[in-house]
């Protein structure tokens, strides 16, 4: 029978995948992939865990998060844009103006 | 026994196509596969009776989010691969397999919290989309109301963040440049 | 009448924050030299209208506010204001109003002259502060304050060089201010103790308080509040050993000197012996006491026996300062406290008088102080001729004048008592005194012209600053007149004395053998030094080699002594001090610094501006937490 663990590894796992991309990325673009995975995993938690206690609380906060998640990706491509139209490129190497 | 097989189904399909998201050098087939890896987290939502959450993941995240990644692509170059430059990947591939050992080793345990309330039960014989419904429309209104100004604002800021004559506002006081090279990639473009 | 106290204590701090605040970048402002000196007028007038008031219907006790209130502790800000302190106050804004105008004629030409006017009037308001206290607490602020005002008063020409002995015997002014305070630092430290050995015992620090208290303490902690106090008074009235630092007080101005360190705060000490004299008149201390009389008439002696070949003409005033202050010790440890402050307030009129004649010497002989290159002055200089001869004669103790009768009560006091070898030497003093006041004098005003000789062309002081100091020259004239109704006025407050009926019997011939030495003093010194002609004074070779000569004019070689033994050994303590100090304290404390800034230095690295490293942080960050989680799991 498939238990709530099965479910919260494979979140952690998917959640680790989309760190692991965070990592890695330095094309913006795909670091909004990346943080697209992450928020997913989230929901599959938040979905079994209500599921596992009976409790709508769990679907409501995946609903939120997905509401949250729409929105940054309307604001954050909007600024990518910007960021685009003003450097030519989404290298974070190339897009770093202070010098430590 | 279905629901076994159709669990690993999905939770196998996920991760390949998520690590394709993650790996892939190529914009389009990253986002091809975030987009089918949505599809298939859908399924975990309706396997966990989130009947509507799985509508909502399919019209919202596969529907809405992946169009405006699509569109925004137009924007940008996205024929050639992405190149970037990888410091150290081994720290990164450490720090993901770390945290995933974590979180299997975590998750794997028994949990103990069985006696936590439950805040708002799931009522039987109402279909899903009407308990949400309720719920939503009751205990979650004010949150509801909020994440919907929530929306607009974003709606309204991504309007205008794309849409401005950039070329007159913002990019008249371009930062200096600290790469040589792509400085004069921009004037080149500019001449041209 | 509260007031009265109020304005008699306030307006000479108004006057020292109006100079202070608004003149202390601009030159020379004339309207400073107006207003403080009358500020310092109203609070004489007040402390009169106080004194009548006082004499009439008795002491009055105000409470301004709460001051420090810890725990049992509790000091208010209160003043008292009764004979003695009324005495003070009197004499006080007396000789400071006389100064302040005094000062507008003999600072004329100076750049700090506001500044000048702010401390003086800073020193006039702690010094009220000091005497009009309610108890010890306040006590030691204005005798802190009288200290900080007097060491930036010594110090006030600070940019002077420091010059070698041969060229002006005295030392930079910078230096004597800082001995001075240190000076006074190290007794203060003995009154300061005092004071927690009084606030221990008793609980409380107001004076009426304690002294209700005192009778019921053991003898041994009677005895050492009274030691612990009275180094505090040894400190500020300059007794031996710490005298020295008096007479190199001498490099402030001389206003300074006229009013701090021969009226007013040198007699603090005094004043404190004074007003603790329901402590110092216990049979207990009884000892201590006659060590008080003992030590006030040996620097009495001492200081005079320095006076008599000093050239220095303000040092010369200076050591008849300090040895007037060992008479007033003196009397006040035989218990005749009445006569003591008797003492105080009239040598605070002639001293100070004496001093702004020697100011006015200065004045016309371009700050030159040696008395040899002086002489013949009297034709220039007819006002102060008169006013430094009329506050040498009460200074010598002639009749009918200021000195002859308090001097004389305080000689006939040892007399009293049986301590002749007190009653002699005080004697023999008081003819000293008499000779080096008048050497002084005839060097200066008398016999041959030697000034021409130098290239001086001295010239009498402003006639309004010779009319301001009328008012001193007149009460060193008449102030010994009131003896009777002054030990009337002060003995509702201190304890009587009363010569017995013997000493009574003795009377005129005790006088008449004082009054016989000081006049053969008076009589030496123009033999001497008054002459003009064949006999006019010359310089001798072999009395100046002389072996008494020498030690005398070296301050009995104390000044070196301190220099070898205290000074020197003190530098080479510090120095090896300070090797161990940066070897371990601030070697510990770079480490400390070092640490960080490489740490820093290291940790900037990290701030490269690079968003994507920025995020591999976060994930290290994240990655710790979360294992950080998982452990205290499974650990708890």
């Amino acid at each position: 029978m498939i238990g709530i663990s099965h479910y919260l590894i494979l979140s952690g796992l998917l959640f680790s995948i989309g760190f692991m991309g965070v990592l890695r990325r330095k094309n913006l673009l795909m670091l909004f992939f990346a943080t697209e995975v992450m928020l997913n995993a989230v929901n599959i938690a938040f979905a079994a865990i209500g599921n596992y206690y009976g409790d709508l609380s769990g679907q409501m906060f995946a609903f939120f998060i997905i509401a949250v998640a729409a929105s940054e990706v309307a604001v954050g491509l909007g600024l990518l844009i910007v960021l685009y139209k003003k450097y030519h490129t989404l290298d974070l190497d190339i897009i770093s103006t202070m010098r430590g | 026994m279905y629901e076994f097989i159709a669990f690993y189904i999905f939770a196998i399909s996920t991760v390949i196509l998520f690590l394709i998201t993650v790996l892939s050098k190529n914009v389009l087939y990253a986002m091809t596969s975030l987009a089918a890896g949505m599809v298939m987290i859908s399924g975990f939502f309706f396997l966990l009776g989130a009947d509507f959450l799985g509508v909502v993941q399919l019209i919202v995240y596969v529907g809405a989010v992946m169009a405006l990644y699509a569109f925004a692509m137009m924007f940008f170059d996205t024929t050639k691969d992405v190149k970037e430059k990888y410091n150290n990947p081994k720290l990164v591939f450490l720090l993901g397999g770390l945290m995933a050992v974590v979180f299997v080793i975590i998750f794997s345990a028994p949990i103990i919290g069985e006696n936590i309330q439950v805040a708002s039960p799931i009522t039987d014989g109402v279909g899903n989309a009407q308990a949400v419904g309720i719920v939503l429309f009751t205990k979650y209104l004010v949150p509801f109301e909020v994440a919907a100004i929530m929306l607009l604002v974003a709606m309204v800021a991504g309007i205008i963040l794309a849409g401005k004559k950039m070329d007159k506002s913002l990019t008249t006081t371009v930062l200096p440049l600290v790469d040589k090279e792509s400085e004069d990639e921009i004037l080149k473009k500019e001449s041209r | 009448m509260e007031k009265l106290v109020y304005i008699a204590l306030f307006a000479p701090f108004v006057g020292s924050l109006f100079a202070g605040l608004f003149f202390a970048r601009s030159p020379k402002n004339i309207i400073v030299g107006i207003v403080n000196p009358a500020l310092i007028f109203i609070s004489w007038l007040a402390s009169v209208a106080l004194a009548f008031h006082v004499a009439e219907h008795g002491a009055i006790h105000v409470t301004m506010m709460d001051w420090i209130s810890a725990g049992a502790l509790h000091i208010p800000f209160g003043f008292v204001v009764d004979e003695v302190s009324v005495t003070m106050m009197v004499v006080v804004t007396t000789v400071s109003t006389v100064v302040h105008v005094y000062s507008n004629g003999y600072m004329d030409n100076d750049k700090s002259f506001n500044r000048f006017f702010s401390y003086l009037s800073a020193f006039v308001f702690s010094m009220m502060v000091l005497v009009m206290s309610d108890n010890f607490a306040g006590l030691f602020i204005g005798w802190e304050g009288v200290g900080v005002c007097s060491w930036l008063l010594i110090g006030f020409w600070y940019h002077k060089k420091d010059v070698t002995p041969d060229i002006n015997p005295a030392i930079s002014p910078s230096y004597a201010a800082n001995e001075a305070f240190i000076m006074n630092r190290i007794a203060d430290l003995g009154m300061l103790v005092g004071i927690f050995l009084i606030y221990w015992n008793v609980g409380s620090l107001q004076y009426d308080v304690v002294f209700k208290a005192l009778p019921h303490l053991a003898d041994g902690i009677l005895v050492a509040i009274a030691i612990a106090l009275f180094i505090g008074a040894m400190g500020k009235s300059a007794q031996f050993p710490l005298h020295t630092w008096l007479t190199d007080a001498m490099e402030g101005p001389t206003p300074v000197s006229a009013l701090i360190h021969a009226a007013t705060m040198v007699t603090a000490g005094v004043f404190l012996v004074i007003r603790a004299n329901p402590l110092y008149s216990l049979d207990a201390v009884s000892n201590v006491s006659y060590f008080i009389a003992a030590l006030g008439t040996f620097v009495a002696f001492f200081a005079a026996s320095m006076a008599l070949v000093n050239r220095d003409l303000k040092r010369i005033i200076a050591y008849s300062t300090l040895s007037q202050l060992g008479y007033m010790f003196a009397a006040a440890g035989l218990g005749a406290y009445w006569i003591a402050l008797f003492h105080l307030a009239a040598h605070a009129f002639f001293k100070a008088l004496l001093f702004l004649g020697a100011g006015n010497v200065m004045h016309a002989m371009d700050d030159e102080l040696d008395i040899f290159k002086m002489g013949g002055l009297k034709k220039v200089m007819r006002g102060t001729y008169l006013y430094m001869g009329v506050a040498s004669l009460a200074l010598a103790g002639i009749p009918p004048l200021a000195g002859y009768f308090s001097k004389d009560a305080i000689i006939e006091t040892a007399f009293n008592e049986g301590t002749y070898i007190l009653w002699f030497t005080l004697v023999f003093t008081a003819g000293l005194t008499a000779f080096y006041s008048f050497r002084q004098v005839f060097l200066t005003f008398e016999g041959e012209e030697r000034y021409k000789k130098f290239g001086f062309h001295p010239h009498e002081m402003y006639r309004y600053v010779l009319i301001a100091m009328s008012p001193l020259a007149i009460l060193a004239v008449i102030a010994g007149w009131f003896q009777g109704s002054f030990h009337e006025f002060i003995t509702t407050l201190l304890p009587d004395y009363e010569m017995s009926h013997h000493t009574h019997h003795n009377a005129w011939w005790l006088g008449l053998l004082v009054l016989a030495f000081a006049v053969t003093g008076i009589l030496i010194a123009y033999v001497k030094y008054a002459r003009k002609g064949d006999k006019a004074f010359k310089q001798d070779e072999k009395v100046e080699s002389g072996f008494f000569y020498k030690l005398l004019m070296n301050q009995y070689y104390i000044p070196a002594f301190y220099v070898e033994f205290i000074i020197k050994p003190y530098t080479v303590i510090s120095d090896k001090f300070w090797a161990i100090d940066k070897a371990v304290v601030d070697a510990t404390v770079d480490f400390i610094a070092k640490v960080i800034y490489k740490t820093g230095d290291s940790a900037r690295v990290m701030q490269n501006g690079n968003l994507s490293s920025y995020l591999n942080w976060m994930g290290i960050g994240a990655v710790l937490l979360i294992l950080a989680s998982a452990i205290a799991v499974v650990m708890g």
